[in-house]
């Protein structure tokens, strides 16, 4: 029987036609994904990695919402330009903690990976409210609607909870706290920073957007963008320990 | 010939799916009324709304047909059943329009951003899902059901089975659509390319897609050519392995189940390669498997020519299929992903160009004989087109995922360019080419209210198709070289910003080019309505069977 004639199985029962279907396009995906489940090598072992505090969660909320990953990816990669550019080559630690990732596929606007501590505050409020009050020849959207909404305190505990579910370690001490952390953290007066701040290393604590009062969107995605990028300590990073 | 007369009585189809829908809209009422946010409240309402519709026309539709169910076939020939490939046609060229301009209005954004008008509605990171997901899920899909409903049908000599299946699939398909381009509007997405939809969406999909597997399964099973024909296998490769991709990129966890947020159960670098495992094979298998049965079934028919080669079909087929699956990881060339899976990715890319030339050979060739109808039928000459973008784009894409080529084009406009000449070329084309066939046969019509109309819509859309991608190229591989020059003191040469600035003309071209496009879909939705609404009966002639290849 010649292999053309072989072949009919597939086209004269369906059933065993779906189930060939189904193995051959089975193959690539088993090889190619679940090792990055297991292999060691996948992820570096990096020090400063930390969960999102509450106020950058749900900054990184409002920046899943409105589609920022379109125009800006986070991921510098190891070329001289991009290094030179925007900073150390993006390492897989640092999205670990990231649903979705966020890394982007496209450059309208520059990467973000780095960017935070870049600018000022107020750099951010100005130019997120109208980009072209600050760089002219932008092409991005003015999102002046952040600093009218507030983000609410007693939500996101929730979130961190669902979080911790799909993998992020969030402390159940964390979790407690998450409505009061995120009020802290926009209010350096507020009695909470102390133990906001033994909760989240290295995490900022600022009026984020200059206004008094509970928290808005803008207070959290700034707080998102100011962190980006900032938690691992690239002078103390031992690349050669992570050689894979 | 009289009917004997049968008692009325609702079937078990009807009967159930009247029963679910009425409790779905009861549970919906629920949830709109427990919602955490504005969006799920406005989602939960129009499930409640759309649900209460769907028992109502159910029962309608019972007290308003015969006793007995359409016949399986009339004097010896199947009954086809048209009316759900009818609607999909419709909402595919309604979704097609309102996609274009969509995209055009982005275009234009970018190159004026006033356009924006600084509201969350309107800005270009909710408007840009919105237009992906119009021409890719709404326009490409609705093209995909109706032509797969038809081809079943027509390949195995049977009727579509199921009486209200069928509708299920295709009203259930455009409420999702529904559902999601409204949650893009309103922010409710999860930011995965292409798979933005949020959780409540997701788990409608599955239900509405299982269901169209199941419809053209059965389909299968009735057939009555002992052969299932090749359009057919890359239809169910596409159905099935949507499935597969679906399911596996998509598991999250809601925050609430009365609420649109969810948390996807993948992060970092395995969400990341899970993510372009599913956006190269929702290409690979919607955009092209899908849309290759098209081309099986349509270009041989039109040119009325038998497929230029069987075995080039069967290698075609699985050396397609089981490459797509592994070419993911160029999305991810020089990120944190492991070299291995960058490497394992762009050398399965490369090796694809040779499956996806076999194929377009395969279709360039069933004109052998034929050539000199592209002088007289402009639909085969938009179909034949779409097969040399097709091989255009099949031979870009495996360049591009070179890793030294990709360091230069990736992140820039090349890559949207390289889209559109597969989107707009390939993709828009043959299913342009498929519509102009499927219409007039759906609705037997005689043939096309105007071919001259067609003629114009070949020529508009493919100039702007041109405009298209070179604006896209240049602009693309500027703004590369751009961002990698060196001064001669060794500092870098441009500011980020400097190299937006320079995108100016060409996304200007690029929107031009965009508004050709949209003007071509105009010309045929305007053909098209034409052609249903004044077109001439077609005479049923006896049909001589043809011979099983």
């Amino acid at each position: 029987m010649s292999f053309w004639t072989r072949h009919q199985i597939f086209e004269k029962n369906s059933i065993i036609l779906v189930i060939g279907i189904l193995l051959v396009i089975a193959i690539g995906g088993l090889v190619e994904i679940t090792p990055l489940f297991y292999l060691k090598s996948t992820i570096e072992k990096v020090d400063g990695v930390r969960p999102y505090t509450p106020l950058e969660l749900a900054g990184r909320n409002v920046y899943v919402r409105e589609g920022c990953y379109l125009c800006h990816s986070q991921m510098v990669r190891p070329l001289r330009d991009e290094v030179e550019r925007y900073g150390h080559f993006s390492l897989a630690a640092e999205s670990m903690f990231d649903h979705p990732f966020q890394w982007g596929s496209k450059r309208t606007g520059p990467d973000l990976a780095r960017v935070g501590a870049k600018y000022s505050d107020d750099w951010h409020v100005t130019h997120l409210t109208n980009p072209r009050a600050i760089v002219p020849q932008s092409v991005m959207p003015g999102y002046p609607f952040l600093s009218a909404n507030e983000v609410d305190p007693d939500a996101i505990a929730d979130h961190m909870r669902t979080l911790r579910t799909v993998g992020v370690p969030y402390t159940d001490e964390q979790i407690a706290s998450a409505g009061a952390d995120l009020k802290a953290q926009a209010d350096p007066d507020n009695a909470g920073t102390d133990a906001f701040s033994k909760r989240y290393a290295k995490a900022v604590v600022r009026n984020f957007d200059g206004k008094t009062g509970t928290p808005t969107e803008m207070d959290a995605l700034i707080a998102y963008l100011q962190m980006l990028g900032t938690l691992v300590d690239f002078k103390i990073y031992n690349e050669k320990a992570n050689l894979r | 010939m009289s009917q004997p007369s049968i008692s009325k009585s609702m079937t078990i189809g009807e009967s159930g799916l009247a029963v679910v829908f009425a409790v779905t809209a009861f549970l919906c009422v629920i949830a709109s009324a427990k919602a955490l946010d504005a969006p799920f409240a406005f989602h939960a309402a129009l499930s409640a709304a759309a649900s209460l519709a769907a028992v109502f026309f159910i029962v309608n539709r019972y007290f308003e047909r015969p006793a007995a169910l359409p016949p399986q076939e009339i004097n010896g020939r199947p009954n086809y059943n048209m009316g759900p490939i009818k609607f999909s046609a419709f909402m595919a060229m309604f979704w097609g329009i309102a996609g274009f301009l969509v995209g055009l209005i982005i275009a234009s954004q970018l190159a004026w951003p006033a356009l924006n008008f600084d509201l969350p509605w309107t800005s270009f990171g909710r408007l840009r899902p919105l237009h992906t997901s119009a021409v890719i899920f709404a326009f490409g899909g609705n093209v995909l059901i109706a032509t797969s409903f038809y081809v079943v049908q027509k390949s195995c000599r049977a009727r579509l089975a199921g009486d209200l299946a069928p509708w299920f699939v295709v009203v259930g398909y455009n409420f999702f659509i529904l559902i999601a381009g409204t949650g893009y509007l309103l922010g409710v997405t999860q930011s995965k390319e292409y798979a933005e939809p949020e959780w409540y969406a997701d788990l409608w999909l599955t239900i509405v897609w299982v269901a169209y597997l199941l419809v053209f399964l059965a389909t299968i099973f009735k057939r009555k050519e002992p052969h299932i024909f090749v359009a057919n296998w890359f239809y169910l490769a596409f159905i099935v392995t949507i499935a597969v991709l679906h399911l596996g990129n998509n598991p999250a966890l809601p925050v609430s189940v009365f609420g649109s947020k969810s948390y996807v159960a993948w992060g970092g670098i395995q969400d990341a390669m899970f993510q372009w495992w599913y956006g190269h094979n929702a290409v690979g298998f919607f955009l092209t498997a899908g849309f290759l049965a098209i081309m099986y079934y349509f270009i041989p028919k039109r040119a009325e020519r038998p497929i230029y080669s069987y075995r080039l079909s069967i290698i075609h087929f699985w050396a397609l299929i089981f490459l797509y699956i592994w070419a993911g990881p160029h999305h991810l060339h020089y990120t944190a992903l492991p070299d291995w899976t960058q490497t394992l990715g762009m050398t399965f890319s490369i090796m694809l160009w040779m499956p996806s030339w076999g194929g377009m050979i395969n279709g360039l060739m069933t004109l052998s004989g034929a050539w000199d109808k592209l002088r007289t039928d402009p639909v085969l000459r938009m179909l034949v087109v779409s097969v040399a973008f097709y091989g255009m784009s099949t031979f870009e894409g495996p360049m591009m995922s070179i890793k030294v080529v990709n360091s230069l084009s990736h992140y820039t406009d090349w890559t949207i360019g390289h889209v559109h000449s597969g989107a707009l070329g390939w993709v828009g084309f043959v299913s342009f080419g498929a519509l102009y066939c499927l219409v007039p046969w759906a609705w037997n019509r005689k043939g096309l209210y105007s071919l001259k109309l067609v003629n114009w819509h070949f020529w508009v859309a493919t100039l702007g198709i041109v405009l298209y991608i070179s604006a896209m190229w240049v602009s693309g591989i500027l703004q590369g070289l751009m961002w990698r020059a060196y001064t001669s003191l060794g500092f870098l040469e441009y500011s980020f910003i400097e190299t937006v600035e320079a995108m100016h003309p060409f996304y200007i071209i690029r929107a031009a080019g965009g508004g050709l496009f949209l003007i071509g879909a105009l010309i045929m939705a305007y053909n098209l309505w034409m052609t249903v609404r004044v077109g001439e009966a077609e005479v049923q002639m006896p049909v001589a069977l043809q011979p099983a290849e």
